[in-house]
C-alpha cells in the first residue's frame, strides 16, 4: 500500500472519489468512429468495460477489434466519440495529461513487444526508471517480486529471444503491471501459441486479475479462452457492437452474425 | 482516293474507361511529382519533434553517450580506412597531373583545401551512412514492426524524445569529429604516398599545405559535416520510425534510407557551399 500511494504520487495521480472508485463501470465507450481515408472501420462503437473483470472483445478478422484497441490506449486518436476513464473523457487528452492517463493502461501486445536489446529485468525495470524516483534498491525489489508473481524469476537476466513465447507473455504481463496501472489490455493474447501455452495465458490473464484486482480489457478472436476467461463479451461485427453481455447472454443471441460466429467455433457453455 | 475508314463511335463504356485511365495517369504524375516535397516536409516535422521533444526534460545521458559511442566511435575503423585511401589516390593523381606542368610541389596544398572543404565532409557523411544510417534504420524499424515503439507509447515515453533525439544529436557532434579524422588520416595518407613513394619533398608537402589551407577552410568543412550529420540521422530515424510492412518493409526503408541519405548529402553540399561562399543557388 505504501508503494502504490508513493507510486501514485510520483505520477502525479490524486486517489479517486469514491463515486467513482465503487463505479462498477470502469470504461464508458460510447459512439467511437474512426476511418481510414473512406475505409469506415469504428462506426459508432458504444460499450462498457467493467471495473475488476475480465472483458473480452471478439469478432471475426477484420471487424476493428485491433482498431479499437488502439483508439482505446490512444495509439490513435479517434475520429469522434467519448472514451471515459474514471469520468475523465480520454479521448480529448493532450500533452501532459494524455501522458498521464496512459499509466492508468498497461498493454500486452500480441508478440509480447519486448525489448529485444534490454534483459527481462530491464524490460520490467523500464516503466519504473522512467517514471519513478525509486532507488536501484528498490527497483530491483519490486522487479524481482513481480517476475517471482509470475513464475519468471530465473530468467531475469536472459534476452527475450531466449524465451519460449509464453514466457515472453508472463514478462510483457509483469512488464504492463509494474506500474500497478488499473487496466490491462491484452491483444490477441493466444494467438499463434499451442494449446497448452494458450491455457497458460489464459490462466495468467485470471491471476492477474485475481492477484491485482486489475480490469482487463482482452482482444481475441479465440473462442475457446472466452469460455475459459470471459466476465462480460461483445461481439464487434463490421465495425459495430452487435450483442454485449455475459457469455450466456452472447450465446443465446439471435444477431444472426453472433450466432454465426458461435455456432462456427462449435463452443457451449458446458465447460 | 478512298475515305479514310469512319472510326468507331465511342460507347459510354469506353468513354468513362478512358477517364479512369486519364485519372489514374493523372493521380500517378502527381504523385511522382509530389512524393519528394511529402518526403522533405514529413523529415521537417520530424526535426521539430526532435527540437520540442529534446529540450524537455527527462534527459536520458546514457541513450545520447550509447549513440555516440555507436555513431563515432564505431566508424572510426571504416572512416580511418577510406581516408587513407582517398588521400593515397588523391596524391597519386594530382602528382600524376601536376607533374605534366612541373607544379607537383603545390600537391599539399591542393589535397589539403579539397580534403577539408569537400572530401573530408562528404566522405565522412557517407561512411555514416553505410555504417551507422543503415543500421538506424533497420533498428527502429524491427522496433516499428514488432510493436516496440508502440510499446513504448503505452508506457507513456515519447518514442521520438526517447528514439530520434539521441541519435540526432549524436549524429551533430560525431561526423564533424568523424570529418576532422578523415581530414588527419586522409593527409597522412597523401603525404606517404606523395612523399614516400613517390618522392616529393616533405618540407615542400607541409609549406604548401599550410600555406592554402586556413581555419576558414576547416570550419566550412565542419559546417557542412555538421549539416550532414543531421540530415542522415534524421532520414535513417524517419525511415525506421515509420517502417511498415514486416521484415520485407524494413528491408525497403534501409534501402530508401541509404538512397536518400547519399542524394542528400551532395545536393546538401551544394547548397551549403553556394551559401558558404555567398555564390547564390542557381
Amino acid at each position: 500500500m505504501k508503494f502504490l500511494r508513493r507510486n501514485l504520487a510520483q505520477l502525479g495521480r490524486t486517489p479517486m472519489p469514491p463515486e467513482v472508485k465503487d463505479d462498477p463501470i470502469h470504461v464508458r465507450i460510447r459512439e467511437l468512429h474512426k476511418s481510414y481515408g473512406d475505409h469506415h472501420v469504428l462506426k459508432g462503437v458504444s460499450l462498457d468495460i467493467h471495473r475488476g473483470k475480465t472483458n473480452l472483445i471478439i469478432g471475426p478478422s477484420g471487424s476493428g477489434k485491433t482498431v479499437l484497441m488502439r483508439q482505446l490506449i490512444r495509439l490513435e486518436n479517434p475520429d469522434s466519440g467519448q472514451l471515459m476513464v474514471n469520468g475523465i473523457d480520454f479521448a480529448k487528452l493532450e500533452g501532459l495529461n494524455l501522458e498521464a492517463m496512459r499509466r492508468t493502461f498497461g498493454m500486452v501486445f500480441q508478440m509480447s513487444a519486448l525489448f529485444d536489446s534490454m534483459t527481462v529485468f530491464d524490460n520490467v525495470a523500464f516503466p519504473l526508471r522512467e517514471h519513478t524516483g525509486f532507488s536501484r534498491k528498490e527497483i530491483r525489489e519490486r522487479v524481482m517480486d513481480r517476475l517471482a508473481a509470475f513464475g519468471v524469476a530465473a530468467a531475469a537476466q536472459k534476452l527475450p529471444a531466449q524465451l519460449s513465447g509464453g514466457m515472453q507473455k508472463r514478462v510483457a504481463v509483469a512488464r504492463a503491471m509494474i506500474l500497478e496501472s488499473e487496466i490491462l489490455i491484452y491483444d490477441e493474447p493466444t494467438t499463434g501459441l499451442d494449446p497448452i501455452t494458450t491455457e497458460m495465458v489464459d490462466e495468467l490473464i485470471i491471476e492477474a486479475e485475481e492477484m491485482f484486482g486489475v480490469t482487463s480489457i482482452v482482444i481475441s478472436h479465440d473462442m475457446a479462452s472466452v469460455v475459459r476467461i470471459a466476465n462480460y463479451l461483445s461481439f464487434l461485427h463490421q465495425g459495430e457492437i452487435a450483442a454485449t453481455g455475459t457469455p450466456e447472454d452472447l450465446l443465446h443471441s439471435e444477431h444472426p452474425a453472433t450466432s454465426e460466429f458461435i455456432r462456427a467455433s462449435r463452443i457451449s457453455l458446458d465447460w | 482516293m478512298p475515305d479514310a475508314a469512319p472510326s468507331a463511335p465511342a460507347t459510354p463504356e469506353k468513354t468513362s474507361k478512358l477517364r479512369a485511365q486519364a485519372r489514374d495517369a493523372s493521380e500517378w504524375l502527381a504523385k511522382l511529382f509530389l512524393s519528394p516535397f511529402v518526403e522533405i516536409g514529413a523529415l521537417f516535422k520530424l526535426l521539430w519533434e526532435s527540437v520540442f521533444w529534446g529540450i524537455r526534460p527527462p534527459y536520458r545521458g546514457r541513450l545520447f553517450v550509447e549513440a555516440m559511442e555507436f555513431i563515432g566511435i564505431g566508424s572510426i575503423f571504416l572512416v580511418s580506412l577510406t581516408a587513407v585511401f582517398v588521400g593515397g589516390v588523391l596524391a597519386l593523381q594530382l602528382v600524376d597531373g601536376f607533374r605534366d606542368f612541373g607544379a607537383e610541389n603545390q600537391t599539399g596544398a591542393v589535397i589539403g583545401l579539397a580534403l577539408a572543404r569537400e572530401v573530408g565532409p562528404v566522405f565522412a557523411a557517407l561512411m555514416v551512412t553505410s555504417r551507422a544510417g543503415s543500421a538506424m534504420t533497420t533498428e527502429l524499424g524491427s522496433m516499428r514492426v514488432t510493436n516496440q515503439i508502440d510499446a513504448l507509447v503505452t508506457m507513456a515515453v515519447n518514442p521520438v524524445q526517447y528514439l530520434v533525439v539521441p541519435r540526432l544529436v549524436a549524429g551533430f557532434v560525431m561526423v564533424p569529429v568523424l570529418t576532422m579524422l578523415f581530414n588527419i588520416v586522409g593527409v597522412a595518407g597523401a603525404f606517404f604516398v606523395a612523399v614516400g613513394l613517390l618522392g616529393l619533398d616533405p618540407g615542400v608537402f607541409m609549406d604548401r599545405l599550410k600555406w592554402l589551407v586556413d581555419w576558414d577552410d576547416v570550419s566550412q568543412g565542419l559546417i557542412k559535416s555538421m549539416v550532414f550529420g543531421v540530415a542522415v540521422t534524421l532520414i535513417a530515424c524517419r525511415q525506421g520510425f515509420y517502417a511498415r510492412g514486416g521484415a520485407a518493409g524494413v528491408g525497403r526503408a534501409t534501402n530508401r534510407a541509404v538512397v536518400q541519405s547519399a542524394i542528400a548529402i551532395l545536393i546538401l553540399d551544394y547548397l551549403v557551399t553556394s551559401l558558404v561562399l555567398g555564390q547564390g543557388f542557381f
